[in-house]
């Protein structure tokens, strides 16, 4: 019985194409396993809104939006009903074609990149061979949107927020795609329906998740502060900051167009969780091992949910970082120690198993880390810190 | 026509737009987007004749390819940085001002 | 000749050659990503899974970009192109169709007398990466060194050299 309502959906799907005429079979395969994939993240993105909007609101001692019905929860239904009816401005002097594929664009590689995450057990788009590098190629289409939004509205607003957009996300492109590496390295394939099948074991009561080995916990915070970068979301939109640059490359847009920003920039943001559960918690796997006859669905959006809090909660922390702070921290601070941390990941696949790897690779991570950040701060290597008081 | 065939004429017509583009363009980036799609019309045939030729299983056109793609992203990489240095001299990208060895 | 084949390859040739003959160069770049987008989808149908995700991840998510950077700093985006000379266009339009004729006539000579081989080649990322490590990691650390003195050295010949002691 548990496996039957672990499987539900390929059941269903199987059943339903038990009626399709075999010349139709396999369009009716793919149609069968994009569509509720495509109802399922957007309907995730309409509660994320409200949820950030009354998660915020409550970390800042205010309620959030509470009129839209019970506690506010149709309120994703009045932000689509405005974003319908809004008239869509379009500058005269902005370059007309490139300004309305801009959002499409984006649309379309936040789309896409849903075909390789495995969502439950056997529940997977497209098994590709090269699914990771599926990942990340698609994900890099975003910022040639990106380019076609700031540049088409030619304005010098929007021009300066997409090259900044663009400069950071090439810049945290690089921490993301390295620190998965030890994830595929451990696991030994760029399939991600492989890598999460490599997790799904259990000693004792214990999982096999890579996040609880130091390198996958160093890989999986690496991800996280380089999937927020990607993103634009706070601490790292500088890009869209509000009260700077009045949302920067997509200040020309109005709308539908606008929700279609938004829209995209949620997706790809579930997307990199997503891939991040996937690498290095486990992806549909219960935690603990006699909890696995809860649905492997359940547990995927589980902690998808639970990254979105977190991801919510560090918005309503932290304060923003500058561009020079964040383009430093990058390169000066997060590449080298991804590089680092792959080198601990082959240490500790070499070493035999038992307390002594865990010393080694802790030791080499954390020493690297405070060498590191005491690098970052240029003129005071190793001083003893002095505390001047206004007197 | 062989499938072969029809990837290869499709190679040397990439090929032929590249040179075209690279020969009659004056403007020094366009030169050098002519020149990277010369390199990716030559991958195109490699790829081609790894998929129908004799021995796949060397990978050899797959290989080939992807050094290919490497060398050919940073020669565009130092191309643009050289465009970028020479305007910075000059206030121009215009091939045809550019005619004089100037100090 | 299927009919993937006929669509992704009128895409490529829309795209490239929209690429070289449009006169606003941001558009230029757009479409040539448009064309190594259909490139890409080639190698895809041709079996080259790893090279076909490496081209979007390589030439659409970098070289295209820096390309967009390069004509937005240089300004030539809002220059207007005077014409050029016809004869001097049509010559370079000469040359490069005399290149695709020599190329097609050695195609066509060539090609009918070889063997097919149709079997669908096993290209999988894992055989790959065997290949890299053992038959070509000379080239591998070749590749490495090149790419480090090409970042090194784009890195200084685009910097401000007015910057000053900081």
């Amino acid at each position: 019985m548990p496996e039957m309502i672990d499987q539900i959906f390929v059941v269903i799907k199987h059943w339903l194409m038990g009626y399709v005429p075999g010349a139709l079979q396999p369009i009716a395969s793919a149609i069968l396993s994009v569509v509720p994939v495509m109802i399922a993240f957007p309907l995730l993105f309409a509660i994320t809104t409200v949820l950030e909007r009354k998660g915020l609101g409550r970390m800042q001692n205010r309620y959030g939006p509470n009129r839209a019905g019970w506690f506010g929860i149709l309120q994703p239904m009045a932000d689509g009903v405005k974003s319908l009816t809004k008239e869509d401005i379009v500058p005269r002097t902005a370059d007309q074609l490139v300004h309305y594929l801009a959002p499409v664009v984006m649309v379309i590689a936040s789309f896409l990149v849903y075909a390789v995450l495995p969502i439950g057990r056997n529940m997977v788009i497209a098994n590709l061979n090269a699914g990771v590098l599926f990942f990340f190629a698609v994900g890099s289409v975003v910022e040639l949107s990106v380019f076609m939004a700031g540049w088409s509205s030619h304005s010098k607003y929007s021009l300066l927020g997409a090259m900044r957009a663009i400069a950071q996300m090439i810049s945290y492109e690089m921490p993301l795609v390295l620190s998965s590496v030890v994830a595929i390295m451990a696991a030994g394939s760029l399939s991600t329906v492989s890598i999460v099948n490599m997790q799904a074991g259990y000693t004792g009561i214990w999982p096999h998740w890579y996040v609880f080995t130091p390198w996958g916990i160093t890989g999986f915070i690496i991800f996280m502060i380089a999937a927020t970068a990607e993103s634009n979301r706070c601490p790292f939109d500088m890009p869209e900051g509000e009260s700077e640059i009045i949302a920067g490359y997509f200040i020309e847009y109005s709308g539908f167009k606008f929700a279609l920003f938004f829209l995209a920039e949620y997706l790809g943001m579930f997307a990199t969780s997503a891939m991040a559960i996937t690498f290095f918690l486990g992806g549909w796997a219960a935690p603990f091992s006699f909890l696995t006859w809860i649905p492997s669905y359940f547990w995927f959006f589980a902690k998808l949910l639970t990254i979105i809090f977190m991801f919510i909660w560090v918005r309503g922390t932290l304060p923003r970082l500058r561009m020079d702070q964040l383009m430093n921290f990058a390169w000066k601070f997060m590449l080298p120690l991804s590089l680092i941390n792959i080198v601990g990941a082959g240490i500790w696949h070499f070493m035999a198993a038992g307390f002594a790897r865990w010393g080694v690779v802790s030791l080499l991570i954390v020493l690297s880390c405070v060498l590191l950040s005491r690098g970052l701060r240029r003129n005071k290597w190793f001083h003893v810190r002095t505390y001047r008081y206004a007197s | 026509m062989s499938p072969l065939s029809a990837y290869l004429l499709l190679s040397s017509f990439l090929f032929s737009i590249g040179l075209a583009g690279a020969l009659t363009r004056r403007n020094a980036i366009l030169v050098l987007i002519g020149i990277e799609l010369m390199l990716n019309a030559a991958n195109l045939n490699f790829i081609a004749f790894w998929r129908y030729g004799p021995h796949p299983e060397a990978l050899t056109g797959v290989m080939f390819a992807i050094f290919s793609i490497s060398v050919a992203a940073a020669e565009a990489a130092v191309g643009l940085s050289i465009i970028l240095a020479v305007y910075r001299h000059s206030k121009t990208t215009n091939l045809d001002q550019l005619n004089s060895m100037k100090g | 000749m299927t009919i993937s084949f006929l669509l992704l390859a009128a895409i490529t040739i829309i795209g490239t050659a929209a690429a070289m003959t449009l006169k606003n160069l941001v558009h230029c770049v757009l479409a040539l990503t448009l064309g190594l987008v259909g490139l890409a989808a080639l190698y895809l149908q041709l079996g080259a899974q790893f090279v076909g995700f490496t081209q979007i991840l390589v030439y659409v998510g970098a070289v295209a970009i820096l390309a967009a950077f390069a004509v937005m700093m240089t300004r030539s985006a809002n220059q207007t192109l005077t014409q050029t000379a016809s004869s001097f266009r049509a010559s370079g339009a000469l040359i490069a169709v005399l290149v695709f004729a020599v190329l097609a006539w050695a195609i066509y000579s060539g090609t009918s007398k070889q063997p097919i081989l149709s079997a669908q080649p096993e290209g999988t990322v894992g055989q790959v990466g065997v290949a890299l490590m053992h038959h070509f990691v000379l080239p591998l650390e070749v590749i490495g060194l090149l790419l480090t003195a090409a970042l090194i050295g784009a890195g200084i010949l685009a910097m401000d050299e007015h910057r000053g002691n900081r």
